[in-house]
């Protein structure tokens, strides 16, 4: 039977979501301690990008970079060494939505700077450009399991490539028209840290393995919608226990294709040693 | 020492379909590039496009038409890859076999016709204006939150499906599905580097066990977002694309899709294998490369390292090498600065045309048929080799014995990634 278990220690965690303005702001909701109330994020301008770029990032590239930011809580150091994983169910939508119309029509033309950061690297590339990490990344796409499947990636990358590693995941809802093709509810961004080794300020040790039991819900009505509604707010069961700074266990589903009960690897089973209680 | 035994590979584009009319095209310096028009595409350029599009998918497929997943499937089908793929499911099991799908534009091609489809019609019903030239937000897209707009005028044709054909995990899904495939399923988009680093993330699942085999491939092709794109940016050349050539002005744009079956080195003899692979980012720009080429050295360095093999092991150097000013100059110094001035390379966009997403899966394929068939190409389309470029860039090809080759591909981003492949070791 093939090994499929892979540990790595969470050592900081980036979140940016409807009622969620951050990780430390939100571990009191997350509890359950108050009250969810999904109100509007509020705007963001990265820190890490010069003054200029960061009045012009777009809405996607500030949400990995917000997120980035936190999970690297301005270590720039740290991060300069991190290899990283982003991962984006549909990238930046609103950029193709804008190529898509100059294209539609003659003369055809397109903005360069929209070109170049349409490409699905783009967050990852600016975020390489303003940590000056020279170190691997990627960026990838699993539709509504991609939250999953850059675990995994990054697993490998602590595993494999033996570097700690920065998984950025980030989904913006489209504009219309193109907005009823792929109806997100909302924007959200989490950012995890992942080490081979626990340091110190480390919050938990997980293990992630392939499962088949069927992925973990939430109680509350509103944060499940949240999850549901947006690819990158499935890692709410996972900040949900880190949070409660609670060892266990959830599942996330790590396929789109519908499981059938026998296929072992459909879901993952994340079980969280907690480090501080 | 093997990484990953390479049972099967298959690559499809301007050249022809599959492996034998590609090394037919190597040996004899015939370039699948034309100076031709696609779609509405008026730009003075030359093209790599692929014949045999026009047919549809399969009904069991159709969901997933569009011009990327029939490109897809064109390649599926050649050197007998479908039924290589079928064995592999039998053998491994149908969730044990990974799919790692590099692209960078996925199927927008249809997003663009819906786009047109709906500009039209709106222009015909007389109602509001016509896109503008997309700077900024215009009558058609209101810049206000997501959600259904109940006054909106206009929305896309029905036909359109972006979950199939733009999204850019569709041509992932797409392979998947047609091969039957239950397991671990990824698509990467890094630019230029996607389907060179698919091989890194099939290493990586297999070594963590999330799959025991792993489909890898990468498929790209013609749309206008490319060709206007890089366009906008002064990177697509009016002339055929000269890679190390001191006139050089650009790339010229080829669509293309390869794919390979990786398996583990003690699964089965296998005659080509994974030998190493180096990943690093430039942190210096989206859209030039560092001109010193460090990102590009280091990366081909991390190959090296991880094949333990020294430079002087490496008989062949496909180059990334697009044309442009920019990249063939920055590549070069990095070149040099790994492999001095000796080992010989080129680059073969000037056959295949600089396929984006899929050239890191293209070229692969073109490095194994130089092993394969002992050729080393030449610079195709270079007439007068650049004084400034010191790397021993091959302006003959010629026969000799190629056991192992590195494959660069640099991506925007600043995304580099370059691969080892040869007989297996």
């Amino acid at each position: 039977m093939s090994v499929q278990v892979a540990d790595a220690t969470i050592e900081a965690v980036g979140l940016a979501g409807p009622g969620l303005p951050g990780w430390d702001a939100s571990i009191a909701v997350l509890r359950g301690e108050q009250r969810y109330h999904r109100m509007e994020l509020p705007a963001y301008q990265p820190t890490l990008l010069p003054p200029n770029e960061r009045r012009r990032a777009s809405p996607t590239v500030a949400m990995a970079f917000r997120v980035a930011e936190e999970a690297t809580r301005g270590d720039a150091v740290r991060a300069r060494e991190l290899a990283t994983v982003f991962v984006s169910a549909d990238g930046d939508l609103q950029i193709s939505q804008r190529l898509c119309t100059a294209l539609a029509a003659p003369p055809h033309l397109v903005s360069p700077t929209d070109f170049h950061n349409s490409v699905h690297n783009a967050a990852a590339g600016y975020w390489s450009i303003a940590s000056g990490a020279q170190g691997p990344s990627t960026a990838i796409s699993a539709w509504d399991a991609g939250f999953a499947v850059g675990l995994l990636e990054a697993m490998g990358m602590v595993h494999v490539e033996r570097r700690d590693t920065l998984l950025v995941v980030y989904d913006l809802p489209a504009h219309e028209p193109l907005w009823s093709k792929r109806p997100v509810g909302c924007g959200f961004g989490v950012a995890l840290l992942l080490c081979a080794q626990t340091r110190g300020t480390a919050m938990a040790r997980l293990r992630v393995e392939a499962a088949a039991e069927a992925e973990t819900t939430l109680s509350d009505p509103e944060l499940e919608a949240l999850r549901r509604g947006n690819p990158a707010a499935r890692a709410l069961p996972l900040l949900q226990m880190l949070a409660r700074q609670q060892s266990g266990a959830v599942h996330l589903a790590a396929s789109n294709q519908i499981a059938s009960s026998h296929d072992v690897g459909s879901t993952l089973r994340l079980t969280i040693d907690a480090l501080y209680s | 020492m093997s990484l990953l035994g390479i049972s099967h590979f298959t690559v499809t584009s301007a050249l022809g379909r599959g492996r034998a009319a590609h090394v037919q095209a190597l040996s004899r310096g015939a370039s699948g590039l034309k100076k031709a028009a696609f779609d509405a595409c008026t730009l003075d350029c030359w093209l790599g496009e692929v014949e045999g599009l026009s047919a549809a998918l399969p009904p069991a497929l159709a969901i997933w038409e569009c011009r990327n997943n029939r490109l897809a499937w064109l390649a599926l089908q050649a050197d007998d890859f479908l039924n290589a793929a079928v064995a592999l499911r039998s053998r491994y099991g149908e969730t044990r076999v990974g799919v790692f799908v590099g692209t960078s534009t996925a199927g927008i091609h249809s997003a663009e016709l819906a786009y047109r489809e709906m500009s039209t019609g709106y222009e015909a019903w007389g109602v509001g204006q016509r896109p503008d030239s997309g700077h900024g937000s215009t009558s058609l897209h209101p810049t206000h939150g997501p959600g259904p707009i109940a006054h909106y005028p206009s929305s896309l044709p029905d036909w359109f499906d972006y979950r199939h054909t733009q999204n850019i995990f569709s041509t992932a899904d797409f392979v998947a599905q047609a091969l039957q495939l239950k397991g671990h399923v990824m698509a990467i988009s890094t630019a230029c580097s996607s389907s060179a680093k698919v091989f890194a993330a099939a290493y990586r699942a297999t070594q963590i066990g999330l799959c025991d085999a792993a489909i890898v491939g990468g498929v790209d092709s013609l749309c206008l977002t490319t060709l206007y794109g890089f366009n906008s940016l002064q990177l697509l050349s009016n002339d055929v694309c000269r890679p190390a050539d001191v006139a050089r002005r650009g790339i010229s744009i080829g669509e293309a899709a390869g794919f390979a079956i990786l398996e583990r080195p003690a699964a089965a003899t296998h005659d080509y294998a994974l030998l190493g692979y180096g990943e690093s980012s430039d942190a210096h720009h989206m859209s030039s490369p560092d001109p010193d080429g460090r990102g590009a050295a280091a990366a081909m360095r991390a190959a090296l390292e991880r094949a333990a093999l020294p430079p002087e092991k490496i008989d062949y150097i496909n180059l990334h090498g697009t044309g442009t000013q920019a990249n063939d100059a920055a590549e070069d110094r990095g070149v040099v600065s790994v492999f001095s001035t000796a080992t010989p390379c080129s680059s073969t966009k000037g056959w295949t045309g600089h396929t984006l997403g899929a050239a890191g899966m293209v070229e692969a394929a073109l490095s194994l048929l130089c092993v394969e068939t002992g050729l080393l190409p030449r610079s195709l389309q270079t007439q007068t080799p650049d004084p400034a470029l010191t790397a021993a860039v091959l302006m003959a090809t010629r026969r000799a014995v190629v056991n192992l080759v590195m494959s660069n591909s640099f991506g925007f981003g600043g995304s580099n990634c370059s691969l080892i492949l040869g007989r297996s070791q």
